[in-house]
């Protein structure tokens, strides 16, 4: 689950961690006092949207009187921000997070992530902040570190230290930055963290740390030990018809093709999608339907699929584990009929019982392609798009 | 000979009186899975499925002298169940629970490593080895004991090439499922090892997905360790970047980690590709020539 930059700036705070001092608005209407009470002459305005980019895209702007701010905040606040990170339709703006304005004397890169290779939590430093870091990893490698720590280690400061190194910090600023790790290792612990990037880390023109952005990450899984977290989800900012699946315990994932896919099973459900794709198909989407393919869950299934108006015809492809394929059968039926899916549906049923599945689908009243060999059914679901 | 699990295997189930604990326990005594009891906190001294429960780890190891545990409990639960079970001294762990926080992944991880416990899973369909012992939730009928190790990160996709090297007459020596998330208790390197040293394996079948790079570092091991022929499956060619597919680990990141990546570096390491689900078996005859 992402947050927005406002979300995770005030678990800095909480964390005792450097951010500026601002306060987010909803309506052009607060813009004044927010300035006021921020105090100063010249504040930033940052859209909040759950994309990075902002800045290229004038979804963050320096301001040097509130009209501007108000004019800023009419001109963003319920519309869309589209940046390089976003699709073409963007994500809407709902929120404006007022800062107090920064002089910045240099632009560092900070991040941490969960490397699956070491297993364990690494720190990225770069001196090259504010740019596209994979940008940096590719051209300028030399300037990155990358830093394995274990929560708890006696030998955390001296980690942060070679991350220090590597940014070219003074002796004030690498004593800032010692507790700046230790804090943010807390922080990615105790709240679950996949994700933590602040970029940029700034020195200030007083030459001081600060963290001028930060993108924080939770981990979906760990959601049930923080409430306070789950509150912070922002549902405009996903995809409507991916929240619904997700609501539904589904996973659904658009593409831009135009063959629906229902699949159990996550590798097999990119499987499929690939093999459509080998047949000089186009997947519309990847659908998890889950285990147990329920009528109800087939339903939803449906339901979701055919939101998508590209859609022309769905390839239900179930390999019946545990569960029968005459009961997957039965409420593939009733879910096409409670749906009143009008578009063909190619099914496949494979596994347990897989041949009384398919005689229960052929003797149904209605028109369904029941296809067991899985390229035969594609190649059939290809042929039905065109 | 087999991997992992055997007729000699016995079998303690961490949630044993759950639903999932229960039906998937029915399923694998009745394909011949010698479960000698289970473990659900408050309900020892019942008895499950013909089999005594006890409260903790300890006192089933105590009373019943297992050598493996299987577990089904919430992914909430799932730290302390393995780590209980590794404790308890059991050496082959089998977690099927789906979710479990990738941070609690990494201090159990790290636990089972000091302890020298072998953890398969979570988020996995789990290991069969045909005719003999299933510790897992996939269906026992499509398997047929034979000379194919199969090894995988997603239980239906592990399926789909069981279901073709039985359909062909290999049949399978074992198959691994290890699982979708991001810390894995095993990977496809430490599978790999096990099916080059037993003798009833005669080819390797590894079906891997986008995300992380755990594909290229079985490719690299692969080319230096592995005598007897690979053959590889790689989902995901038509995933988008960024987009997180069903499984936790499965997300092409940073524009790393994609299916196009894998498959060259597995094609460099001499491994054979399936280009298309549906040609895994065929491509295990093709290799095998017969």
């Amino acid at each position: 689950m992402n947050l927005h930059e406002y979300q995770g700036k005030a678990l800095f705070a909480e964390y005792n961690l450097p951010v500026s001092k601002g306060k987010i608005i909803y309506s052009a209407d607060e813009v004044t006092d927010a300035c006021n009470e921020i105090g100063g002459t010249s504040w930033v305005v940052k859209a909040q949207v759950h994309a990075g980019g902002r800045g290229k895209s004038g979804g963050v702007q320096l301001i040097n009187t509130p009209e501007d701010g108000i004019k800023f905040a009419e001109k963003w606040l319920g519309n869309n921000l589209v940046t390089y990170q976003t699709d073409a339709k963007g994500q809407p703006v709902n929120s404006i997070l007022i800062e107090e304005c920064t002089n910045i004397s240099q632009e560092l890169y900070l991040s941490a992530v969960i490397d699956r290779d070491s297993q364990k939590i690494v720190f990225i430093g770069s001196s090259e902040g504010g740019v596209n870091i994979e940008d940096v990893a590719k051209n300028m490698p030399e300037k990155i570190i990358y830093q394995g720590v274990v929560y708890g280690d006696k030998s955390l400061p001296d980690s942060a230290l070679n991350i220090a190194k590597v940014l070219k910090l003074n002796d004030i600023q690498t004593n800032q930055f010692i507790s700046m790790i230790d804090n943010l290792l807390r922080l990615f612990v105790e709240k679950d963290l996949s994700l933590l990037e602040i970029n940029p880390l700034v020195i200030t023109d007083s030459g001081d740390l600060l963290c001028l952005d930060a993108k924080v990450n939770i981990d979906s899984n760990a959601l049930f030990r923080h409430p306070e977290l789950l509150e912070m989800y922002d549902e405009t900012q996903e995809d409507p018809q991916e929240a619904e699946a997700a609501k539904n315990d589904l996973s659904y994932v658009s593409l831009d093709g135009n063959i629906g896919c229902m699949v159990n099973g996550a590798g097999l459900a990119m499987g499929t999608m690939d093999t459509i794709k080998f047949y000089g198909g186009n997947p519309a989407n990847f659908l998890d339907v889950g285990g147990t393919a329920t009528q109800e869950r087939v339903a939803k299934a449906f339901k979701i699929i055919l939101e998508d108006p590209d859609v022309k015809v769905v390839l239900v492809n179930i390999f019946g584990g545990i569960v029968r394929c005459d009961l997957i059968a039965k409420g593939i039926i009733a879910a096409i009929k409670e749906v009143e899916v009008k578009i063909p549906v190619v099914v496949r049923l494979e596994g347990n019982s897989a041949d009384k599945g398919s005689k229960i689908l052929s003797k149904a009243d209605i028109k369904i392609d029941s296809i067991n060999d899985l390229a035969d059914a594609a190649k059939k679901a290809v042929e039905l798009a065109k | 000979m087999s991997i992992l699990v055997n007729k000699d295997t016995r079998l303690i189930v961490q949630g044993f009186t759950g639903s999932q604990g229960t039906l998937h326990s029915e399923q694998s005594i009745e394909y011949g899975t010698n479960i000698v009891g289970g473990v659900t906190p408050g309900k020892g001294g019942m008895e499950h499925l013909g089999k005594p429960v006890f409260n903790s780890m300890d006192e089933a190891v105590e009373e019943l002298d297992p050598n493996a545990s299987i577990i089904f409990v919430p992914a909430k639960f799932c730290k302390e169940s393995i780590i209980e079970s590794a404790q308890a001294g059991i050496k082959l762990i089998v977690c099927i629970t789906e979710g479990i926080p990738t941070l609690d992944m990494l201090e159990v991880k790290k636990r089972i490593d000091d302890l020298g416990v072998r953890l398969i899973g979570p988020n996995c369909p789990g290991v069969i080895t045909p005719g003999e012992a299933k510790l897992g939730i996939m269906p026992g009928n499509i398997h047929k004991p034979g000379s194919i190790g199969i090894i995988s990160r997603s239980g239906t996709l592990t399926y789909e090439a069981v279901k073709q090297t039985t359909d062909l007459g290999f049949g399978q020596s074992s198959c691994v499922g290890i699982g979708g998330d991001p810390i894995p208790g095993s990977s496809f390197i430490d599978m790999l090892k096990l099916f080059e040293d037993d003798d009833q394996t005669e080819a390797i079948v590894l079906v891997g997905e986008i995300g992380g790079n755990a594909e290229e570092a079985a490719a690299e091991y692969i080319k230096n360790n592995v005598t007897k022929p690979v053959i590889s499956y790689i989902a995901g060619q038509t995933a988008p970047a960024g987009k997180r597919m069903g499984h936790a680990g499965a997300i092409i990141a940073g524009g790393k980690g994609t299916a196009k990546d894998k498959i060259e570096k597995l094609k460099e390491c001499g491994v054979h590709i399936a280009d298309n689900l549906v040609s895994i078996g065929s491509k295990v005859a093709e290799v095998l020539q017969r």
